[in-house]
């Protein structure tokens, strides 16, 4: 983990918004201009602090959307996909209210145990990648970072939202698909599926999982992200089909969907 | 109900009086001899401090306040914090 | 203090003068919490009261019903700064449960179901200044706020008003509980801002 074993302490930093992108009706992704970025890994994520003129202030912990290799940019760009929560305090302010030219405080990169790294030890196994909500953002950093590091190494993803209105990056996943480099996208569909599909609804069943996801045979590193329920739920169903519980990295966010 | 997140959300606070990332270090508890990593952890943020408890038997592994200038780690629920230090 | 985000105010809160030094109002009830709610049937709560000789005065949930009940109405204010001011309670005073129990102990320790503690000087829970609470804004106390019954101690900041309350132990020596021995005051006076040790 050499290029981002930042030595030193982890301190506030400001970042500034250089552009936006509305990703769904409701979520926004964020480029940040980061001066002095020491480099980040896939799955790694930055806390993101808000002060009002009076003091208050708050905290949250978002996933890096981008890919190490951005980082490395000059000036280095950080992304960062917000999902607007309903009765949210700060996902509204991200969304909706933060615009180019507007400063960021963050801090990060932060979590060391929650990556893939093209070039890290065991960077040969095929992965296994299981998002439920906005959990996709995390993982979208290692497919992208894949891409960027031209790793052939085989990628499943299993994708679950409510209806397609939901689902984050969905051109770029299919146009990556498309690909044929290794990389392949499963979607599962809670609520409503797509039009004329005919795909059944429901949440990940040990089915979707056996037919969309790897063996536990082929010993992949399987990185479950989403909210504190789905996680558990899925890291229950993997377990359950055999893959070794050391095998399986999960992050939750809130069971509301986002970070707290 | 599953109102705790996981450890991997103590990286940023922990990573202001750590040199190094500590969601990948390996602690034991001390109530059960479970191993796990902070990053597996159950974080419990909501309080006027984080407690982060073991996975298996809920019992309180490693606390964290953080005042204004100040902020105190208690370690007492892990036999000890197992970190990967970059090698010479 | 951080860079001001331009344009964000956050959730809905007001100054005000009848607020302790860094507080704020809210409008919504903020749940804090150290671990998972421990979920207590009244069928099986017992709340006691241990003194310094061991003596221990217990009540079930039909003898703790039976008790005369107050209804104080108090302002609280917690020390992650949020504060709400004329909150409605129901419970019994401490006064009414201390009645018939001998002691001349100092000190006094708050258990929770799921091993929370919280301390205080023996002093601050006597003369109408505590309660053990099991009703809020009229209904009865939700898990997830502390109940079946909950101290309710609001001239100290919130954390000593403990939840799920077990007991209460007295004894001759203070012993600081599961926030004051991490760098939260022994005391906690909001109007002194006592928040962290040495303030």
């Amino acid at each position: 983990m050499a290029r981002a074993a930042v030595l030193g302490r982890l301190t506030w930093r400001v970042g500034t918004v250089a552009a936006t992108r509305d990703e769904t009706a409701t979520a926004r992704t964020i480029a940040l201009d980061v001066p002095g970025w020491p480099g980040h890994l896939a799955g790694q994520h930055v806390d993101v602090r808000l002060t009002a003129p009076d003091g208050y202030s708050t905290e949250r912990s978002y996933s890096i959307a981008s890919a190490p290799a951005d980082g490395q940019a000059d000036p280095p760009l950080v992304e960062l996909t917000v999902q607007r929560l309903e009765d949210g305090e700060v996902s509204p302010y991200l969304t909706q209210t933060l615009a180019v030219g507007y400063p960021l405080e963050l801090r990060g990169p932060v979590g060391g145990w929650f990556v893939w790294n093209p070039g890290g030890p065991a960077s040969t196994r095929p992965v296994l990648l299981v998002a439920g909500g906005s959990g996709v953002v995390p993982l979208m950093a290692m497919i992208r970072e894949r891409a960027a590091a031209g790793s052939r190494v085989p990628f499943k993803l299993i994708y679950s939202v409510r209806d397609p209105g939901a689902l984050l990056y969905a051109g770029e996943l299919l146009r990556r698909e498309r690909a044929g480099d290794g990389l392949q996208v499963s979607y599962v569909y809670t609520r409503a599926a797509p039009p004329g599909s005919g795909q059944p609804t429901g949440r990940l069943n040990a089915t979707t999982l056996a037919s969309a996801g790897w063996p536990p045979e082929e010993s992949p590193a399987v990185f479950v992200c989403g909210p504190t329920g789905f996680v558990e739920a899925a890291a229950d169903l993997l377990v359950r089909a055999g893959h070794g519980a050391g095998a399986i990295k999960t992050e939750r966010f809130g069971p509301s969907g986002g970070k707290p | 109900m599953s109102d705790y997140m996981d450890g991997n959300m103590l990286g940023g606070k922990l990573g202001e009086l750590f040199t190094m990332d500590v969601t990948a270090a390996a602690i034991t508890c001390v109530s059960c001899s479970a191993s796990w990593t902070i990053a597996q952890t159950r974080v419990y943020p909501h309080a006027p401090g984080l407690v982060a408890r073991c996975p298996t038997c809920d019992a309180v592994l490693l606390r964290l306040v953080r005042g204004p200038d100040r902020a105190w780690l208690d370690l007492r629920g892990v036999t000890c914090l197992q970190l990967t230090v970059p090698g010479q | 203090m951080g860079i001001v985000s331009p344009g964000f105010s956050g959730r809905r809160r007001d100054a005000n003068e009848k607020l302790p030094p860094g507080q704020y109002l809210v409008t919504d009830f903020p749940v804090l919490s150290a671990g998972p709610t421990p979920r207590v049937d009244t069928g099986k709560w017992e709340f006691s009261i241990t003194t310094e000789t061991g003596k221990v005065h217990r009540w079930d949930w039909a003898a703790f019903q039976a008790l005369p009940a107050e209804e104080p109405t108090v302002d609280i204010h917690c020390v992650t700064k949020w504060s709400k001011l004329g909150t409605h309670w129901r419970g019994v005073s401490l006064d009414t449960l201390l009645a018939g129990v001998d002691t001349s102990a100092g000190f006094a320790v708050a258990h929770s179901y799921g091993g929370y503690t919280t301390n205080l000087p023996l002093a601050d829970l006597v003369d109408g200044q505590a309660w053990v609470a099991f009703d809020f804004g009229g209904e009865p106390l939700e898990a997830e706020h502390g109940g079946p019954a909950r101290l309710l101690v609001p001239h100290l900041y919130f954390w000593k008003s403990a939840k799920w309350l077990q007991g209460i132990s007295l004894s001759d020596h203070d012993e600081p509980g599961f926030w004051e021995s991490l760098g939260y005051h022994n005391y906690g006076d909001p109007w002194r801002e006592q928040r962290y040790w040495g303030d």
